[in-house]
């Protein structure tokens, strides 16, 4: 138990923002029209690729050559991700907004 | 998470330029939910990205050290941005939910392999701590990242290999049971390496688990019917979205903690919206009862169906005064969408009101459809939503239905045994007369018969729908 508790504390500031963070993207998109869901999907898939800065940390302190070519493969696949999704959504929203004039 | 350092400006710069990431994450996310503020939430969202990323590289500092390798960085950013931009530009508006889904991978494979290369540092750590196990958040994150990050990739590379028709869909009951141990084993595993005594170079079990990993990520998608794809894809989205959020959890990193958990909570949420669109739960989609039950339904024997020409078609819309076009996945596939608009604006022309009316799952995802006729210049007002199509059908003279079958089918509505009843659809039967434009008498994509085509309300315009509307405008025009 008192590992648990020893975990709380050590980690806390995260664990709070987890957890807020949970209730923010429920109390976010609860009001969601079904027209926006694909471009909400495509644009919260994006979103994810938030995880490009983990990868180029990595690769940032790479000190052998398999961790600097394991990370350049990450930093590829995450920008893929960012770009892609971003570009796509675009794409999608770009239709709506035309159709209004 | 690491340790505490010295303070220098840059650091501060850059936690601010965290700060300002997550904030423009969840403002983005909020205006992608509203139609007019959409495509700003989307630039805002990726402002905060190229923020974050820019200043990572600028200013992230691990034990002192600032980041190096600073040129393969940036080419291996050009060569991801290049790839991802053309993929995005190229790709058609019906192929939209394979490249989601295919981007999705791309994101979990990310941290798949931030935790594949974090996991040995780690041992290697703790191995000359002489500690006594891995047990710790650290070891947690890393292996979650690994885990729900494999899953994501390769379950999204088999939904997309399914919507792009490459793969079929693989039913067996044993499935069920090979999943729920591999993912009883996952969590066993994950916990036996966390016990591990670490001892540097010692990697065999986190490539092991890394398989198995992927494994499950192929047996969970594979039994899914095709035509939930869309449901798996939003449920695969959040998962990456938690991975991404482990990488947060290992580096400390604000911006990665709340965009992942953002995305993994409000995705989790917009798959159960997507679901109960369909009237069905989580559990029902991701067991697969769809396609088992298929069989069922109502088999009377024998069923005629009744064909229209195309000059009978033609005058019948033509004479008529209101018409809700219901369009489906066919219509997208054959490439259809302008000629269908084309058919609207000629009968516009001779004084019929034409509408569409959109099954909220019409098409592959959710709103599809919604853009795929953006893509054609149909105006936002002639798009109806289903309830309000519903309403306005029994004063309408004609429904007609160009290749959607399961969002009109009234089993939904009148057949207990049906694998779709419950769910809710467009009732086409209401409206005076329905004309179903289809290849074949083939059943739908969720491969479940449709009682509408033998309604004596309703007749069939067999044929490619872009080769019957091309037709059909000659025709009508010819009048």
């Amino acid at each position: 138990m008192d590992e648990v508790l020893k975990f709380f504390l050590e980690y806390k500031d995260m664990i709070f923002i987890i957890v807020l963070s949970v209730f923010l993207g429920i109390e976010v998109i609860s009001h969601v029209p079904a027209v926006l869901h694909t471009p909400l999907m495509s644009g919260s898939n994006a979103i994810h690729g938030v995880v490009i800065i983990g990868a180029i940390i990595v690769m940032g302190h790479a000190e052998s050559t398999l961790s600097l070519i394991l990370g350049f493969i990450a930093v590829i696949l995450g920008t893929l991700n960012v770009v892609g999704g971003f570009v796509v959504t675009d794409r999608m929203l770009e239709m709506f907004k035309k159709k209004k004039k | 998470m690491e340790t505490i350092q010295t303070f220098t400006s840059e650091l501060s710069i850059l936690e601010i330029s965290y700060l300002v990431a997550s904030v423009l994450f969840i403002l983005g996310l909020k205006k992608l939910s509203h139609p007019a503020t959409a495509r700003s939430g989307n630039l805002w969202a990726a402002a905060g990205m190229g923020a974050a990323i820019l200043f990572t590289i600028l200013f992230h500092q691990k034990d002192g050290q600032p980041i190096g390798n600073v040129i393969w960085i940036v080419v291996a950013l050009a060569i991801g941005s290049f790839m991802g931009w053309y993929a995005s530009i190229k790709v058609k508006m019906t192929a939209m939910p394979q490249m989601v889904s295919i981007f999705n991978g791309m994101g979990g494979a990310c941290a798949a392999l931030i935790s594949m290369m974090e996991f040995p540092k780690m041992q290697d750590h703790l191995a000359q701590t002489g500690a006594a196990h891995m047990l710790g958040g650290e070891g947690i994150a890393i292996l979650l990242g690994l885990m729900i990050g494999g899953v994501s990739f390769a379950g999204s590379m088999i939904a997309f290999g399914k919507l792009d028709g490459r793969i079929g869909d693989f039913k067996h009951p044993i499935l069920r049971i090979i999943n729920l141990t591999f993912l009883v084993g996952l969590f066993v595993a994950l916990v036996l390496i966390l016990f591990m005594k670490p001892e540097a170079g010692n990697n065999l079990p986190i490539y092991l688990f890394a398989v198995a990993a992927l494994i499950y990520g192929v047996t969970f998608v594979m039994p899914i019917g095709g035509a939930d794809m869309p449901v798996v894809i939003s449920l695969l989205n959040s998962f990456t979205g938690v991975a991404a959020a482990m990488g947060g959890f290992l580096y400390g990193n604000q911006a990665m903690l709340t965009g992942g958990i953002l995305v993994g909570s409000s995705g989790t949420i917009l798959t159960i919206l997507m679901c109960r669109a369909m009237n069905r739960s989580l559990l029902n989609v991701i067991i697969g009862a769809f396609g088992v039950a298929g069989a069922a339904g109502t088999e009377d024997g024998d069923k005629t169906v009744k064909e229209i020409s195309l000059s009978d078609a033609a005058v019948l819309l033509s004479y008529s005064q209101k018409i809700f076009i219901v369009p489906g996945y066919g219509l997208a596939v054959a490439q259809a969408q302008h000629l269908c608009h084309e058919l609207d604006n000629l009968l516009a022309s001779k004084g019929v009101e034409v509408k569409y009316a959109i099954h909220p799952v019409a098409g592959r995802m959710p709103g599809h459809m919604n853009v795929l006729l953006a893509e054609a210049d149909v105006p936002y007002e002639k798009l109806v939503e289903m309830e309000d199509a519903n309403n306005e059908m029994s004063n309408t003279d004609v429904v007609i239905v160009i290749g959607a079958n399961d969002v009109v089918n009234p089993a939904a509505e009148d057949d207990p045994s049906s694998p779709i009843y419950g769910m809710p659809i467009i009732k086409a039967l209401d409206a005076k007369n329905v004309i179903v434009m289809k290849r074949s008498m083939a059943a739908g994509y969720a491969a479940i018969p449709n009682n509408l085509f033998y309604h004596q309300k309703n007749r069939m315009l067999f044929g490619d729908a872009k080769a019957t509307l091309q037709k059909l405008v000659a025709e009508i025009k010819s009048l």
